[in-house]
């Protein structure tokens, strides 16, 4: 199993040369990838964009979305902005999409809450080459793509058009039940191969406090479960260590650990229990 | 901290001697509106794993509840005049009574608060309450009024689930865990019966809702409905009576919570959840999340970080076994049509209903059952098969259900495990090179039939350029060569025959499935004029001519294959194409004979199945793959999808390889282990057919229970990879393992951008020597 680290673009505070040197440590670090969230309603920085500056720093790294919300862009906008980065980063995207969990966003936008999963479907099928016409340049063909959702329907969706699924986070044993479903759906759409499986988790070496309250925060909009997303954070290595452990037990291709604290010493105190 | 806990039942008493032992200084009051006597219900069942968990939280009270159990470890079942008993079940019951008195005695000498007689009726009252304490709980079961104070916050659903129950006591002691079923003019009734202490036992009668009306019991008085239980279990009650306590014939209510927990207030036991009574699990649930709960405030000194600590703790068990009680609960609403099964199949499909026992574990428990089993299964296979001998000779040992040949028309498979191989075509519609090769490996690997597919009857049916197609005699003498190949290795080969109807002319599926190809595709028809999803071309609604054509270009193409060699023929009729996109009112909006009802919808496939029965040779099997539901809303109802199983026999059909799903883009399956085992089970029990399943079936126990419980006959075994078989490869212990194909075609597999590298091994038995294919059939 490779092990990825998010970008803190979403963290408080983050700034432009935070992202930037986060990004060169990550790539001179015992990481495969560097991923972002994506939320229109919060203080953060843009995935794409902030793909953008990773991949300006960066040599090895894959950057990946750990998901972008498909639906608030449209499909030729998104396609755009994939490819650019690809191109920028030499091939090294992974698009992770899923419709995302919070009305505010769509209202914000301007895009329609109501069906948004069959928009998502229809921004795969297009970033698959249907219905482009070629005049959308460059093309996004050939982007690794990941789909994530805990529905029927978002299993489907991912089996139909995704190279691999992107599970939403929690305990090992809840991403192997996720990895079974993606399994089962991958083999009843009758694709070759296997879905790639991605994880992830949060972790706070440094500050557990303040990355607590940093998801308590991210999180609000979901209740009583901000508090479940706290309880979940990796706070030390032994923590970090049981969930790497239990992904790759699950079957997890790559589990990117994402930050909850602006600090650049957390990837070095990431890489150190990575690489122990 | 002060602690109101809200009902005095088992999880409510526990948690407050759990929080009073672990701190003295917590305030804890229970409030209940019942007399401290008063108990509804019988016995309790737990198992050794909850005993354990009690003897950990407070041994006490452990010792006192061990004492009064009644113990025992079997199962009867009391079915068609027999009784077959399973062992190796450890079971423990209580009285409910009995083990509110034991609670309630430790609860009193903790300094526990115990207000009876007290009502909590409104959710004002439950605001007032939470607002004047720290901790709030609600333990008030079923129709908890704390849940409803909050049901929004809580993300409460409560749902009725399975047959009409009534739960009685009876004054017979048994020694055994005891299903009663009894066949009446109304239907079936079925009872779940155990001891709870030296003289009285729990008897809970329950019948599908249409036959407590038929029965009258929605009319009878508590008097009635008593004697007409006592005399429908006369036999089995041996003289002894019925007991009641307010015992009404009532529905299990199914209760669900997306939260556990808002503010200071935590729900408990039945009030959180509720897992229907034929898994005996409710008051072990319910104890169980008093000891976490408790456990959780050891750990935090904050009620929120607590209440967190035990949902997260709960939620996923609790799910598990909603899961298995959900099972298991269908299992009894449908249990009249397993009626056909022989005495020792119905008991083994009766105690691996909830999916929490298989055949490994039975044999583990009571290993007398399963070799007896095993032993019935081969010999009843033999007879099915022809094969006298074995049949009538006395078999003690045999291997297990999957290795059980099986009969279809006049041809035998030799196991019950099929594999598919999905072929891609040449330029011409040809089956590609290494095909043969394809075959023989999967057959050589062990299974017992090789499904290959889909391939088109005609170029517009094909779902991608590379489908294979056998609209012309060209390619008859290729696929002699690819089956005799499968031949030769043991194995018998079926053939996928259909149409994509909507979803034709798309893209090869390495890179996603349903794209529509931009250049080079065609024209498609379908039952209506709707595109099956984004982009896709508007097909044409066949007229009258494309049906008649059709219908000769499965009937000519049954024929092709029948010279090929192939042993089995499946007509596809599911996942959206030509043929299931008759059958669903989501696809079909026709208004000639062939749209509207069912009977509509059905004509045109019927036509089809009856057009290919007369050109498809009479002794081999003709099989359906049949979606029988859309699993999309206004789609193809379960219901509906066995009466169209049941048509199609009646048609000619003799196999039903049952599928779900994908009738349109938007559908929402309910994807894990065996997530088309139930639906096999209705078909092959309701349209009394032999079944052909899959639904990431992994591991032969898997089938061992599949097939053993009668819920199919033949399963698609979808294998893991494992690294043990490079590890045989790497020894030398085994040959080389060429690159089988799983679900899916040799030559895309790996041209996945970095898709795991893991080859796609099957496993190392299915491991063959390339030269030696190549030199056979190379």
């Amino acid at each position: 199993m490779r092990i990825g680290i998010g970008l803190p673009n979403t963290t408080p505070g983050a700034d432009g040369s935070l992202l930037v040197d986060w990004a060169r440590r990550a790539d001179d670090g015992p990481f495969s990838s560097v991923a972002v969230l994506d939320r229109l309603v919060y203080d953060s920085l843009e995935p794409f964009t902030a793909l953008a500056a990773a991949a300006a720093v960066t040599t090895r790294v894959r950057l990946a979305t750990m998901i972008a919300i498909g639906p608030l862009r449209g499909a030729a906008l998104l396609a755009k902005q994939a490819a650019s980065v690809n191109a920028l980063a030499g091939g090294r995207l992974t698009l992770g999409l899923a419709v995302g969990a919070r009305r505010d966003d769509y209202e914000v936008a301007g895009v329609e809450h109501r069906g948004r999963g069959e928009r998502l479907s229809a921004q795969l099928a297009y970033l698959r080459g249907s219905g482009r016409d070629g005049r959308v340049r460059p093309s996004p063909e050939g982007i690794e793509i990941l789909v994530g959702g805990a529905s029927g329907q978002a299993f489907t969706r991912m089996a139909r058009y995704a190279d691999g699924y992107a599970h939403g986070g929690g305990p090992p044993r809840a991403f192997a039940s996720a990895a079974t479903k993606a399994l089962a759906a991958w083999r009843h759409l009758g694709r070759p191969g296997r879905p790639l499986l991605w994880g992830q988790g949060y972790f706070a070496l440094g500050d557990p406090e303040r990355g607590a309250a940093y998801l308590r925060d991210y999180y609000a909009f979901t209740g009583p479960f901000a508090e479940r997303i706290a309880a979940g954070l990796l706070t030390d290595a032994r923590q970090v260590r049981d969930l790497v452990r239990g992904y790759a037990a699950a079957g997890c291709d790559e589990l990117v650990l994402l930050p909850t604290v602006s600090d650049p010493a957390e990837v070095d105190r990431l890489a150190e229990v990575v690489a122990g | 901290m002060r602690v109101t806990v809200v009902g005095a039942g088992p999880a409510g008493l526990y948690l407050a001697i759990l929080l009073r032992k672990a701190d003295s200084d917590h305030e804890i009051t229970v409030v209940e509106r019942n007399a401290p006597d008063a108990t509804f219900g019988w016995g309790v069942v737990f198992s050794e794993g909850t005993l354990g968990a009690l003897r950990d939280a407070d041994p006490r009270t452990a010792v006192e509840i061990d004492d009064t159990f009644a113990r025992w470890d079997t199962v009867d079942i009391r079915y068609q005049g027999r009784l077959l008993r399973s062992r190796g079940h450890s079971f423990s019951a209580i009285s409910r009574k009995l083990l509110l008195d034991i609670l309630q005695r430790r609860c009193r000498e903790l300094g526990v608060e115990l207000r009876f007689g007290v009502e909590v009726d409104d959710p004002a009252r439950v605001a007032e309450m939470a607002a004047t304490t720290d901790l709030l709980v609600g333990a008030d079961g079923v129709h908890s009024v704390v849940r409803r104070a909050h049901a929004d916050a809580f993300g409460s659903s409560v749902e009725p689930q399975g047959c009409k129950y009534v739960w009685f006591g009876t004054d017979l002691v048994l020694d055994a865990f005891t299903f009663i079923f009894r066949e009446t003019e109304h239907g079936l009734f079925q009872v779940h019966s155990y001891p709870f202490d030296e003289r009285t036992s729990t008897f809970i009668v329950e019948c599908p809702e249409r036959t407590w009306r038929s029965a009258g019991l929605d009319r009878m008085s508590e008097q009635e409905s008593i004697a007409f239980c006592e005399k429908l279990f006369a036999a089995d009650l041996d003289g002894h009576r019925l007991l009641s306590n307010r015992s009404l014939w009532t529905s299990f209510l199914r209760v669900r919570n997306r939260s556990w927990h808002h503010d200071n207030v935590v729900l408990l036991g039945d009030a959180a959840h509720t897992a229907h009574f034929s898994i005996g699990s409710g008051t072990k649930l319910a104890m169980e999340d008093a000891v976490a709960l408790a456990g959780a405030f050891l750990r935090h000194d904050d009620v929120g970080a607590a209440l967190v600590d035990y949902e997260l703790q709960r939620q996923p068990v609790v799910e598990r076994f909603q899961q298995a009680a959900a099972e298991s609960a269908g299992y009894f609403s449908r249990v009249e049509h397993h009626t056909d099964l022989a005495p020792l199949q119905f008991a083994f499909n009766l105690l691996t209903r909830s999916g929490r026992i298989s055949h490994a574990n039975l044999e583990a428990r009571d290993p007398d059952f399963m070799r007896v089993l095993d032993a019935w299964f081969a010999r009843d296979a033999a007879r099915a098969s022809g094969n006298a001998r074995e049949a009538g000779e006395p078999v003690a040992i045999a291997p297990p259900p999957l290795f059980a040949p099986l009969r279809l028309g006049s041809v035998t498979v030799r196991n019950r495990v099929a594999r598919t191989v999905a072929v891609l075509s040449t330029e011409d519609g040809g089956p590609e090179a290494g095909t043969a090769r394809a075959l023989a490996d999967v057959a050589a690997g062990g299974a017992g039939l090789v499904l290959v597919g889909p391939v088109a009857v005609t170029l517009a049916g094909r779902t991608s350029p590379r489908s294979p197609t056998l609209h012309t005699d060209a390619h008859v003498d290729a696929w002699r060569h690819a089956v005799g190949a499968a031949h030769e290795r043991g194995a018998l080969v079926g053939l996928l025959l259909g149409h994509a109807g909507r979803r034709g002319s798309t893209r090869p599926p390495e890179h996603g499935l349903d794209i529509p190809l931009d250049e080079g595709g065609w024209p498609l028809v379908a039952a209506s004029a709707l595109p099956y999803g984004p982009f896709h071309p508007v097909p044409r609604a066949a007229t009258e001519d494309d049906l008649a054509e059709l219908r000769g270009a499965f009937a000519d193409a049954a024929e092709r294959a029948a010279r090929a060699g192939f042993d089995l023929l499946e007509l596809d009729l599911a996942h959206g194409h030509l043929l299931a996109g008759f059958l669903s009112p989501l696809t079909n909006r026709r208004d000639d004979d062939y749209g509207g009802p069912l009977e509509n919808r059905l004509r045109f496939p019927l036509d089809v199945v009856r057009a290919v029965r007369d050109r498809w040779p009479g002794e081999r099997p003709l099989a359906v793959r049949l979606g029988v539901t859309d699993w999309a809303r206004g789609g193809l109802t379960v219901d509906e999808g066995v009466r169209a199983a049941a048509s199609l026999v009646a048609g000619g059909v003799g196999l039903v390889h049952v599928e779900a799903g994908q009738t349109v883009p938007h559908d929402d399956p309910p994807y894990g282990r065996g997530f088309l085992t139930t639906l096999s089970d209705r078909v092959r029990s309701e349209a009394r057919v032999p079944t052909l399943v899959g639904g990431h079936l992994t591991t032969p126990d898997e089938i061992n229970t599949v097939v053993g419980a009668g819920r199919s006959d033949l399963c698609l075994l979808d294998l893991a990879d494992s690294p043990l078989d490079r590890e045989l490869v790497a020894a030398g212990s085994a040959p080389p393992v060429p690159s089988v194909p799983q679900a899916s075609s040799v030559s895309q597999a790996s041209s996945v951008p970095s898709a795991p590298q893991a080859p796609p091994v099957s496993s190392a038995a299915e491991a063959s020597s390339a030269a030696e294919v190549s030199s056979e059939v190379g």
